[in-house]
């Protein structure tokens, strides 16, 4: 028997993400990959995978899941999500061993946008462009999951052990850093100095491409359209309209309007998890800062999986639900 | 502006020292892990050269901590790994290639020779080009089939060629509503540029037919057909050669649509 996940009613977006495609960006291909790194990394290390493994990520909720194996160990990482298992609460960034035929249900949070779900040993799919993230745009990766998906787990039981957990990083409510350019000089000295100071909304007009705000609109003061060139996930577009839209995970590798700043890896995942509404406000970094502040951010990101420990002698679930 | 050169005289273009204009090339973060190099702000097959050319350059050199390239019309792209190497130390890496004048391109440039179908379903827009450019539409596909094109760059979509050389009397600023769906295949204009669609994408710009050929194909050994610095020809097929052709596979249809230059 085929071991699986299978998604009953899976939530509006979920798609399959790792830690993206490298080196084909100049081919057009978005580099994709999970909206919250840190919590990809977290996800993965619970259960035990390597830190870019293939898992669910989920915006908002994440809907409800069967599992198809004899045993499978899942951890939900991104935010405060609410699980129940077959109607009983279970925690977020932590382990649980689920049995064949139960039903999970991921809910929202009120701390996150993106969610993650990681399955010991991972999923058993073949990458495309040396990953298995979706780009729901060029159909690399599959779509999104749909209701009556199944997704083949590499193996069809887990052992029982301790269960793990980890603190989930704290998200500071911190101004978003960024790096100006490279294109600044489209706009007056007095332009950037007030974006700089102002505070933006993020809008309910945010995916995985981008991401669009609400505030002050910008002048260009040397014109919108300048000849289009590369992009990366965290530029700042500023379109003919002057409101400022952050490329996200999926954007497209080249694009046409100026780019006033660039938010630093280290505060990207932070921004993507800005729910719609939040008031966000960005602050200015030199390179060479920004490049110091980069190498905090890796060590943080490699410090995950030491961070995971196993939960005290407790069962994960109530007695009558308990492995035999 | 004129794309009919000969691909020697673009050689010794790109050998040549560097002629950009002042102030330029320009070197800019793109964050803390990106940085480009502008050559200019124009789209100009010289601008166009000096980036490949860079792009070769880099690539020989093969320095610690570059992850990937993204040439484009005017700029590279380069993203790279500060944990190996820093934005200021990239910086001088780059002035240095550059100082030490650029390479002839390494690989050699490809024509293709791409057949396309300027009839129903598929000339959806041929129609409106037509009353806007204020030709016959005979005279639009004419037109449209009788220069040679350059690849300027690859994106918006995998493996999507942005074509330089479009005749000017096609020049049309882009539709206000994009289409929400263009299929692959689709043969396009928009402004001064061309492209030839890879994946379903929306698209402000103007379909004039469509070709059997699939610039992006993930099962192929080599998923992408174009480079930039490619030069493509459009030639018209009637619908029973552009059928014939669609039946064929990929490898028996290349040497039709190749040449080597």
């Amino acid at each position: 028997m085929i071991a699986a996940l299978r998604a009953v009613a899976p939530g509006p977006h979920v798609t399959v993400q790792d830690g993206g495609r490298r080196g084909w960006r100049r081919f057009g291909v978005s580099g994709c990959g999970a909206m919250d790194m840190p919590s990809l990394a977290a996800a993965n290390a619970l259960v035990g995978n390597q830190p870019a493994a293939p898992v669910l990520e989920f915006a908002h909720v994440g809907g409800s899941w069967e599992v198809l194996a004899d045993s499978m160990r899942i951890a939900v990482t991104g935010g405060s999500f609410g699980i129940a298992v077959d109607g009983v609460p279970l925690q977020p960034w932590r382990t649980h061993r689920l049995q064949r035929g139960q039903l999970f249900h991921i809910k929202g949070a009120a701390d996150a946008v993106w969610g993650y779900l990681a399955v010991t040993q991972g999923f058993d799919l073949t990458p495309e462009l040396g990953s298995c993230s979706t780009h729901l745009r060029s159909g690399l990766g599959g779509g999104r999951l749909a209701e009556g998906d199944t997704l083949p787990l590499r193996v069809a039981s887990v052992p029982v052990m301790r269960e793990r957990q980890l603190v989930p990083h704290a998200r500071a409510n911190d101004p978003i850093r960024v790096v100006l350019g490279p294109q600044d000089g489209y706009f007056r000295r007095d332009e950037v100095e007030a974006f700089l100071a102002a505070k933006y909304r993020v809008t309910h007009r945010s995916d995985r491409m981008g991401s669009w705000l609400d505030g002050p609109a910008l002048t260009h003061s040397g014109g919108f359209n300048i000849v289009s060139d590369g992009l990366v996930p965290g530029c700042i577009q500023i379109p003919g309209a002057g409101m400022p839209v952050v490329l996200m995970m999926d954007c497209q590798t080249i694009g046409g309007y100026p780019k006033l700043a660039t938010i630093v890896s280290a505060d990207l995942p932070r921004f993507a998890q800005c729910r719609p509404g939040t008031a966000v406000s960005f602050t200015m970094l030199e390179i060479d800062a920004a490049q110091i502040l980069y190498r905090g951010y890796r060590t943080a990101l490699a410090a995950i999986e030491q961070s995971v420990r196993e939960m005290p002698e407790r069962t994960t679930l109530p007695f009558w639900l308990r492995a035999t | 502006m004129t794309i009919l050169r000969r691909p020697d005289v673009d050689r010794v273009a790109a050998a040549a020292s560097i002629t950009v204009p002042p102030g330029y090339p320009r070197f800019a973060p793109v964050g803390d892990a990106a940085l480009t190099v502008e050559f200019g702000n124009t789209v100009s097959p010289e601008l166009n050269e000096q980036v490949i050319a860079l792009d070769t350059a880099l690539a020989a050199a093969e320095l610690d901590g570059i992850v990937e390239t993204v040439p484009s019309y005017r700029s590279l792209l380069v993203c790279y790994e500060p944990l190996e190497i820093s934005y200021h130390k990239l910086v001088a890496e780059l002035r240095h290639l550059l100082a030490r004048g650029l390479p002839e391109r390494m690989r050699g440039s490809t024509v293709w020779h791409v057949p396309v179908l300027y009839e129903p379903p598929h000339c959806i827009d041929l129609p409106e080009v037509a009353w806007r450019s204020g030709l016959t539409e005979e005279q639009v596909v004419a037109l449209h089939s009788s220069v040679e094109y350059v690849v300027y760059t690859i994106g918006y979509a995998p493996g999507m060629p942005y074509l330089g050389g479009v005749p000017a009397a096609l020049h049309l600023s882009r539709r206000e509503t994009p289409r929400p769906r263009i299929e692959a295949g689709a043969v396009m204009i928009g402004g001064a540029q061309g492209c030839i669609v890879p994946t379903t994408v929306p698209s402000a710009w103007y379909q004039l037919g469509a070709t059997p050929l699939r610039p992006f194909d993930v099962s192929r050994s080599d998923p992408f057909l174009f480079r930039p610095g490619d030069r493509i020809r459009f030639r018209r097929v009637a619908s029973i050669e552009f059928d014939d052709l669609s039946r064929l596979s990929f490898e028996t249809l290349l040497p039709y649509i190749q040449a080597h230059i």
